[in-house]
């Protein structure tokens, strides 16, 4: 039985990396008494795929897993096991069962929606917006290599300031495997601190832009 | 620094220093209470990073017992890593616990768990961090009661003027004591001193500021004085006649720890009497637990961590009466749920064929041995007696299973070593590896780890030199250049790192000036390279006149009268008298199972045993019925004598052979 499960990952689980992700969610299957299905060989781990590394200290409200199970079960009683499992910062949204042939979960994410909270404000942000946009290329470096982070905006906008009144940027950012956008490298481009950020995933795009 | 404040600044400070999850808390199982509804909140500490801190067993089970109190809380603290000390040094933000994010200052006790030495300047730098005066004299009422266990507490004294009570021995049943002790003195509105006053009353806590050493002139220990009479002379360690269950609740942390498994403490102490092993030593009498209660415990600790692994820890796992039913037993029961077995420190003699194939089905590339020394004499002299043939042979029924990795632990540097017993740790792994191969090929791999034996207090040995940094480096290099080429591997220390602790482990209080200076001048993570400056603690030493050689490298009388003495393991300095001689005579003690030598437990504890007869206790039974001394609210207490220097001689060891 192959599931698709979305959950979000907030609170301390936010400075989870990606390989820890992906251990507190074996653990919370086991610990929620599920059948997962293991890879075979010397070292058995449940298969499991996630959508999208999220940079650390980044949150998610929509992320994605697909796990595969040995037996079948209802939805709901995999649903309400996961839950009562699940540690703080990480909250079971959607379960969904796929027919095991469909593509592989990496393979189909295209782009995120992020939302960036400025906790400092950044000057005359809407001309660094139009400026971003308006590039033909911006190059940046990222551990030694150079790269150009336009073609990987898709868009840029600022949006409704927070409930206390914080300036917030929108961005839908590339997601596919060798051409991913990071939010904290747009931030930087335009001239920002991404440690005076708050940044959370809202959605993962499958399937073409 | 309120609790809302520390946790806004970290929002913003987290993003910036590596591996924020040691610092956020929150984790699965974490206990929270309510601050303001309890009356002790006690700090427990680890003087090193989370990462460590969080696979630290003893502190686990005081979390557990302390948090099921409704009167008390028990909260984390570790030490911030070297960037994140920079930002608490920085914003100002005082050491604060994970689960509250309370200030360590606004607790009532601050507990240090000192399992090693090199964690001593990082206890003066997290007593900084959190604002709590370094000495213990210049605490005042509002700060917290500094307290420390773990073994290095069997000799304290380097660390006695910075920590107002040591607990000496096991903790569990003392540290719910010692918070009693302390609710009451906080109701009674005493000065600080009233609460030190009150805990020494306590089995097994030592307060160090109620006693004053005192030196011959050749700067050697004279003898300890007790500042008022109540303070016990001698501190007789803490110990449980039964093992209490075993913690279940386990945190699980959101990011990679040393040790990411469920640990199991399936025994307790160890019959073998390794003449250089410190633990072996202090944690007597062996206590087991029973099949039934660590399969039961596993079962809820996997239900409520998840965790992949289980380690079933002792000091020796392969002596554990039932080890193999055990193995067998877990083996079966969680057949289903992709379990692996770590079963840590297995004895050559005692790892059967049974227990290799009862681990079979369990996620290992192999084995991980402690020959500790590799000519039969050298093994008489520490007391490990097995044979070259018998490794041999162990090695073979492994490699001969497909497992291909094994790692074999040694020591250099032990008593009357030469050049030839460093040639036969090379030869000894050269001969396994060539076993692996007859079976496996080139696939079969041999690590051998090859570290310097430190001698240690209350063994044994505690009268012998450590070797020197020259002997030490001429020992590696030889390993390093013969110990080489496919298949093998070789790990060994920092012989610096040596130094500092063979000085500290058998140190006396002058040393804690050296500490403190060490600190002064930047010294901290010295179990790490990143943090180690020897040069640093050689400044220290100069500075306070003392010479780390006299600690270290000195041969010790056997009528040295020494500065841990007034700590006492219960164990008879006759006893540790006749052993230290009988290495020397090159003669072996049995596994004391087979046969008691009456090192001195039985008859302080005998009260103990004989309310909790059966075999759980690897002693024997005692019927006497002799009444032994209690406190006057009928509490045990157990009496131990201070002791005068043995007078024995090597002949007359020789001779009663």
């Amino acid at each position: 039985m192959r599931l698709r499960l979305t959950f979000s990952k907030t609170l301390a689980m936010r400075f989870t990396g990606h390989m820890d992700l992906h251990r507190s969610l074996e653990r919370t299957f086991r610990r929620a008494g599920l059948p997962l299905t293991h890879s075979q060989g010397f070292t058995k781990r449940p298969k499991m795929n996630l959508a999208s590394a999220l940079p650390l200290g980044v949150t998610g409200d929509h992320e994605l897993a697909d796990i595969w199970l040995d037996e079948a079960m209802p939805l709901n009683e995999i649903e309400d096991r996961i839950r009562k499992a699940a540690p703080p910062g990480i909250e079971l949204h959607q379960t969904i069962e796929l027919p095991e042939e469909a593509p592989k979960l990496q393979n189909v994410v295209s782009a995120s929606d992020f939302v960036v909270t400025l906790l400092e404000p950044i000057d005359s942000l809407e001309k660094r917006v139009a400026d971003v946009l308006a590039a033909d290329q911006i190059i940046r470096t990222r551990r030694g290599k150079e790269y150009d982070l336009r073609p990987l905006v898709l868009d840029l906008s600022v949006i409704e300031p927070d409930g206390e009144g914080r300036v917030c940027l929108a961005m839908r950012l590339r997601t596919q495997e060798g051409a991913t956008g990071r939010p904290d490298e747009v931030i930087a481009a335009m001239g920002g601190e991404p440690f005076d950020t708050r940044i959370n995933r809202v959605k993962i795009h499958l399937g073409p832009e | 620094m309120e609790a809302m404040e520390i946790e806004r600044l970290l929002e913003r400070v987290l993003p910036r220093v590596q591996k924020p999850g040691r610092y956020t808390g929150g984790e699965l199982n974490q206990v929270v209470k309510d601050w303001s509804d309890i009356d002790t909140r006690v700090a427990l500490a680890f003087p090193d990073i989370y990462d460590l801190g969080m696979s630290n067993l003893g502190l686990m089970i005081l979390y557990d017992l302390i948090n099921k109190r409704t009167d008390a809380l028990a909260e984390r603290v570790y030490t911030p890593w070297m960037d994140m000390e920079e930002i608490h040094r920085e914003h100002n933000l005082p050491l604060y616990s994970l689960e509250s994010k309370h200030a360590v200052r606004d607790f009532d006790i601050l507990a240090f768990s000192l399992p090693y030495e090199t964690l001593y300047t990082n206890t003066l730098n997290m007593l900084d961090l959190a604002g709590i005066p370094i000495f213990s004299s210049e605490r005042g009422v509002d700060d917290p009661l500094v307290i420390a266990g773990g073994h290095t507490s069997f000799n304290p004294e380097p660390m006695a003027p910075f920590i107002d009570a040591f607990a000496i021995g096991e903790g569990e049943e003392v540290m719910m004591e010692i918070i009693d002790v302390h609710k009451a003195w906080k109701a009674s509105g005493e000065p600080r001193e009233g609460l030190l006053h009150r805990l020494a009353h306590l089995w097994g806590v030592y307060v160090p500021a109620l006693y004053e050493a005192h030196y011959n002139e050749d700067g050697t220990f004279q003898h300890i004085e007790k500042l008022v009479d109540h303070a016990q002379l001698p501190i007789v360690k803490r110990i449980v006649s039964q093992l209490p269950p075993p913690v279940t609740k386990f945190i699980v942390p959101y990011v990679d720890v040393s040790h990411n498994r469920i640990p199991i403490e399936i025994m307790r102490g160890c019959t073998r009497g390794c003449r250089f092993c410190h633990a072996g030593m202090i944690t007597r009498p062996v206590r087991e637990r029973t099949v039934e209660e660590v399969c039961e415990a596993l079962e809820e600790a996997l239900n409520v961590t998840g965790f992949e692994e289980v380690g079933l820890l002792s000091l020796s796992s392969s002596d554990y009466t039932h080890v193999v039913d055990l193995v067998k037993a877990v083996g079966e029961r969680f057949a289903d749920r992709v379990l692996s077995i770590s079963l840590p420190s297995l004895r050559i003699e005692s790892l059967s064929v049974d227990l290799m194939d009862a681990l079979k089905d369990t996620r290992r590339s192999g084995f991980t041995l402690a020959p500790e020394a590799a000519t039969e004499k050298m093994r008489e002299i520490i007391n490990k007696p097995v044979s070259s043939e018998q490794l041999l042979e162990t090695a073979r029924e492994i490699y001969s299973r497909g497992y291909t990795t094994i790692k074999l632990y040694f020591m250099m540097g032990h008593p009357s070593e030469t050049m030839e017993d460093i040639d036969a740790i090379i030869e000894l792994c050269k001969a396994v590896l060539r076993v692996g191969r007859e079976c496996i090929g080139n696939r079969a791999k041999l690590t051998a780890g090859v570290s310097t034996f430190v001698p240690k207090p209350h063994t044994p040995f505690q009268w012998v030199p450590c070797d020197d940094l020259d002997t030490i480096y001429i020992k590696q290099e030889h390993l390093k250049r013969h110990l080489r080429g496919r298949g093998l591997k070789l790990n060994w220390n920092n012989p610096k790192e040596t130094m500092l602790e063979a000085a500290l482990s058998r140190g006396d209080r002058r040393l804690a000036e050296v500490v403190y200076r060490a600190w002064q001048k930047g010294c901290k993570f010295d179990a790490w390279y990143e943090g180690f400056r020897y040069d640093l603690w050689l400044e220290a030493y100069e500075e306070a006149g003392l010479d780390p050689a006299f600690y270290t490298h000195r041969r010790r009388p056997l009528d040295e009268v020494f500065p841990w003495e007034h700590l006492s393991t219960t164990l008879k300095k006759k006893f540790l008298t006749e052993d230290y001689l009988w290495s020397l005579a090159g003669r072996t003690r049995i596994d004391c199972r087979n046969q008691c030598f009456a090192c001195g437990i039985l008859p302080v504890f005998s009260q103990l045993r004989r309310d909790t007869p059966g075999e759980h206790w690897q002693c024997p039974e005692v019927k006497s019925r002799r009444v032994t001394v209690r406190n006057d609210d009928g509490t045990f207490m157990p009496q131990a004598v201070q002791e005068k220097p043995v007078t024995i001689t090597l002949e007359e060891v020789i001779q009663s052979q």
